[in-house]
């Protein structure tokens, strides 16, 4: 139990004596995502070579928060040297310890490489897909094992909290972040100063603050990444944000969905309690405050303020009107101030550095940096910091590394359900709060999912409202009637049964259910309906008037065909062909059965190159099946063929 | 059902009505449903009329009201697992066990559901069996991927 | 109570601060269209054919008026050619569950709503939720609640409640601006009662049998006598 800052320092100082900066110590990514590609089978492999190698006392191992390059995980990292593996396995291990650990060599075939330039790239800070970012919240993730807090604390952590509890007081606290322009980075903007200055003055003594960690944006995972990477940010910020509002209960809302994130958070306070940061007379400042874990059960919109409301106290998430807003009557009627997880984040370095730091970073009105999930069609996946302003050309390109497989960009979809698609002529926005709005799409909480040519732009549409139609808590008739009978309409227009008129219709019931919708989800409900007519109608206007779906992607508008001329009986796809709809032999011409193929797209990706037989048809009838005898490849022919494979 | 863990789950939320979807959390952790008599008990101990307990179970899709199967499957519907092709990962797997969404098959072995994002966008398509999480997925390789569970 | 003076429809209206605007313009005479507001019940905010267009802080803003609460200078517009738009789609929207409602009628003539606009909808409910914030808020029994979300959301009555408490009260049936919840009720009564004439304290027993058992038990479910008495006035609309 820490009773002073001076104590809190004592203990610093000897959690870093304690560490040598010399030593070796391997860091192995532990978020969910390289958990899911195998990195507790690479953790597991480390420890067990370090142990068989005799080196368990000299080298540090550990499985850290998500530093975001999901695409190339598992990732690790070596320091003091900080050189950067990707993509590792527990077969490379071996070679790790003896190459690197022990002789201080690089194995080369792990390293990131350049495409363009041709280099590969040996420290951390030398990939670009991290150099071009201002990673001063993700950053430190890969430094971090989020189940010990004394590697938090070795970082500086829970000093700005002592500097907030005994250096200043309630009202400077809410001036700095008010200073800091700090806007809501769950999607909302407001500045969060404002919002807290009136939760703070609102009347009454229970006042609460809550952590909104609902992350619903379906291809959004910044907030999943920083719970689980460095959950003692989050507690350090909303202890501050406590204190400086008066109030001394505190909630995160989780969504269930994030089993890893539920368990580290909850590591992370027990840690904080056995401290003495959480509790009573929190580092004998007198101030007091506790704080619970509250999972959600499977509802986007209880990501909407109002809605985590009432599911923290244990109701349906149906959102309300506002006024009145939480502030002045939230949580069981009290004030209330709701926060973002990576809001919170940025609280706690705000009050570290100060608001003059703060403002050093993003643009006029937007301030501070903001985590985006890019995602989809791009070569490098996973999490990116950049301050705001940069645009999304260079987020796509020079960070993202642009489009695989040599496929031609599309539109990026940027702030999730409530969001739009933004196409190649405005790539040049810079990415804010302000700038994407005027193009029809918002920053929301930071997805960016990138789509190439293969993506329809009418299916996006359809796909977004059936997502809202599952979500909409169904209270007002304005966005549960409206959301069906668009998802309805695209759904007929992806399927075929588009009808002249269609287009007309999605945009008056666009009117109704964003004018006329009780809360944001239906209010925004309508944005990927009208960012897709916006820039792509051509694309409706084709599944409309010819049936035909220009990026052979819905199913009902595509067929998969062999052409009997180029197919060399190489009998690849009816073995793997997931219906089993492929009749073919050993020199026997492959047909594809109309009525049992399933539009898996296999078939047409597996064609060896040579043959690049299988073909899409869209708005045009398949060709007849040719007869049966014609199917038989000619030996001789086929020799002369064999022979050129050879 | 066992009345006692229930009673042990709801004495674990020392009763208080905010934490009726927390307690039917854990009961569905426990029993992989929400049986009748148990959202009864849960009603009668948090004075909670049964019409918002009925209402709350229903709203939220972490809840069952019917028994699930011995392995839950669920696959990401998410933005970017959609673009990579989640919907033919769906086909294929509804095509295997013989089941939609929503439903369990005959033998109880698997449940098979869709979740809107699970979070590890950037190794989409993703399926969860149980606790594990499987990312990368393709059509093609996913029928091997069921094998092996009883 | 403090007084309040806003602008409805250009006219100066006054008000105490505790008002929403729907009650500000009842008292100045001044009728704004609901579907789902009572006034002995909490407001819903559901149906949202009562959305007026308001302007404050510089900005024009569409509310619903039956839960907005006024504030000094407030300028409020009950018609424009937004607003009828809106209701005139909302009231196609809901006249596709239930075409024969005489209050969906009634706002279909005054907004010029066409009333075949969109596809027939399989539940003739329109979620308006009067039944199930009167049994809540009036009678305190809970009978009937809202169950699912989003496009499934429905009204479902609690068997065990309904069995011993409905049957004297159906205060709520005259609420219903459909005959959604007559029939509701009436379905979930032959669903879950025996063949013969219904009596509340045979009932409690029967409760622990599941409907499948007693189907197979008495055979399909026959509706007794009073329940074809209450199908018939139901029936009448």
């Amino acid at each position: 139990m820490i009773n002073s800052p001076a104590e809190l320092e004592k203990l610093r100082q000897e959690i870093l004596a304690k560490r040598d900066p010399g030593t070796t110590r391997i860091s192995i990514c532990a978020g969910a995502g390289c958990l899911a590609t195998g990195a507790g089978k690479v953790i597991a492999a480390f420890n067990a070579e370090i142990e068989q190698q005799g080196l368990k006392g000299d080298v540090n191992i550990k499985g850290t928060g998500c530093p975001g390059f999901c695409e190339r995980g598992p990732v690790v990292v070596i320091d003091p040297e900080d050189i950067c593996y990707l993509q590792v396995t527990p077969n490379d291990v071996p070679e790790i310890v003896a190459q690197t650990i022990k002789e201080k060599k690089v194995v080369d075939r792990l390293l990131y490489v350049d495409q363009t330039r041709n280099e590969k790239a040996v420290r951390e800070t030398d990939i670009p897909f991290y150099k071009n970012q201002e990673r001063n919240i993700i950053g430190n993730h890969i430094k971090i094992d989020p189940k010990c807090i004394d590697d938090y604390l070795a970082l500086g952590g829970y000093s700005a909290l002592a500097k907030a509890l005994f250096q200043m007081t309630s009202e400077q606290v809410v001036e700095e972040v008010k200073n800091s322009k700090l806007r809501g980075r769950g999607g909302g903007g407001f500045p969060t100063g404002i919002k807290w200055e009136a939760a703070r003055n609102a009347p009454g003594d229970t006042k609460y603050v809550i952590v909104n960690a609902d992350e619903g944006d379906p291809g959004a995972f910044m907030d999943r990444a920083v719970l689980e990477g460095n959950p003692h940010s989050i507690l350090e910020g909303l202890i501050i944000g406590a204190y400086a509002i008066g109030a001394h209960e505190g909630y995160i809302y989780v969504r269930q969905e994030y089993p890893l994130a539920l368990e580290n958070v909850g590591i992370a306070i027990k840690q904080a309690e056995e401290h003495g940061f959480l509790g009573t007379n929190i580092l004998g400042s007198g101030f007091d405050f506790n704080v619970k874990v509250h999972r959600g059960a499977g509802a986007f919109v209880c990501g909407e303020e109002t809605a985590l409301l009432l599911s923290l106290e244990g109701k349906p998430g149906e959102p309300r009107a506002r006024p009145p807003y939480p502030a002045t009557r939230g949580l069981w009627d009290k004030p209330t101030n709701i926060n973002n997880v990576e809001t919170w984040a940025n609280v706690t370095l705000i009050i570290n550095k100060g608001a003059d730091w703060f403002n050093q970073f993003g643009t006029e009105r937007s301030k501070g940096t903001k985590i985006f999930s890019l995602v989809g069609k791009i070569k490098n996946t996973g999490l990116v910091e950049v301050p705001m302003g940069v645009t999304l050309r260079d987020i796509i390109y020079k960070i993202g590394d642009g489009i695989p497989a040599g496929k031609k960009f599309k539109a990026v979809q940027t702030g999730g359900p409530a969001g739009g698609c933004i196409p190649e002529a405005h790539l040049d926005i810079a990415v804010d709060f302000d700038e994407l709005t005027k193009a029809g799409a918002i920053m929301g909480s930071g997805g960016m999912i990138v789509m190439d040519e293969d993506t329809c732009m009418v299916d996006v549409a359809r796909y977004f409202l059936n997502f809202l139609s599952e979500e909409s808590c169904g209270k007002c008739s304005p966005c549960r009637e409206g959301v069906k009978q668009m998802h309805r309409i695209l759904t007929n227009i992806t399927e075929g049964r588009g009808k002249e008129g269609d287009i007309e219709l999605l945009e008056e019931l666009a009117l109704s259910t964003r004018s006329a919708s009780l809360c944001a989800l239906g209010r925004s409900a309508p944005n990927p309906v009208l960012s897709t007519i916006r820039y792509f109608r051509d694309e409706y206007e084709t599944h409309i008037r010819e049936k035909r779906c220009p990026s052979y992607s819905c199913k009902g508008l595509v067929s998969y065909y062999i052409d009997p001329q180029k197919c060399g009986a190489c009998r690849i796809c009816p073995r793997e062909c997931t219906s089993d709809a492929i009749i073919g032999g050993k020199n026997l011409i492959h047909v594809i059965d109309q009525t049992k193929c399933n539009k898996c797209g296999t078939c047409f990706e597996i064609c060896p190159a040579r043959f690049g037989a299988v073909i899409r048809l869209s708005g045009a009838p398949v060709p007849a099946a040719i007869p049966d005898e014609m199917r038989v490849i000619v030996r001789k022919r086929n020799a002369k063929r064999e022979q050129q494979d050879a | 059902m066992d009345a006692e863990r229930i009673e042990r789950i709801i004495d674990n939320h020392r009763c208080e009505p905010g934490s009726l979807i927390q307690i039917l959390l854990d009961i569905q952790a426990e029993l992989h449903w929400l049986p009748k008599e148990a959202l009864a008990m849960v009603g009668e101990q948090l004075h909670v009329p049964m019409s918002r307990i009925q209402h709350t179970a229903t709203f939220y899709k972490a809840f069952s009201l019917v028994p699930k199967g011995r392995h839950e499957i669920n696959i990401c519907m998410g933005t970017a697992c959609h673009v990579r092709g989640a919907p033919r990962v769906l086909e294929v797997v509804q095509n295997l066990i013989g089941i939609q969404p929503g439903e369990t098959d005959a033998e109880m072995k698997f449940s098979l559901g869709t979740v809107n994002c699970l979070g590890c966008c950037a190794l989409g398509p993703v399926m969860e069996i149980d606790a594990e999480r499987l990312g990368k997925l393709a059509p093609a390789t996913t029928a091997n991927l069921l094998k092996g569970y009883d | 109570m403090r007084e309040v003076s806003l602008q409805i429809d250009g006219r100066d209206v006054a008000a105490s601060e505790d008002m929403t605007i729907l009650a500000a313009a009842k008292n100045a005479d001044i009728s704004i269209p609901t579907v789902c507001h009572h006034e002995n019940l909490q407001p819903f905010g559901g149906c949202r054919l009562c959305t007026v267009e308001v302007d404050a802080g510089g900005r024009t803003n569409l509310v619903a008026a039956c839960i907005y609460p006024v504030q000094n200078d407030l300028v409020v517009r009950t018609r424009s050619e937004q607003i009828d738009k809106i209701r005139k789609v909302l009231t196609e929207q809901l006249l596709a569950h239930a075409p024969e409602s005489e209050v969906l009628q009634n706002l279909a003539r005054e907004y010029h709503a066409d009333r075949d606009r969109f596809a027939k909808e399989p539940s003739f409910c329109i979620l308006c939720g009067l039944c199930v914030r009167y049994c809540a808020e009036i009678k305190q029994k809970n009978a009937v609640g809202f169950v699912d979300r989003g496009p499934n959301r429905e009204i479902s009555f609690i068997p065990e409640i309904a069995a011993t408490e409905c049957w004297d009260c159906k205060e709520c049936f005259p609420l219903c601006p459909t005959s959604a919840l007559q029939a509701a009720f009436v379905l979930m009564r032959s669903l879950t009662s025996s063949p013969s004439s219904f009596k509340p304290e045979e009932k409690k027993q029967n409760e622990t049998n599941s409907v499948a058992e007693r189907n197979e038990h008495n055979g399909s479910p026959v509706a007794s006598d009073r329940d074809r008495t209450l199908l018939q006035a139901t029936a009448k609309g």
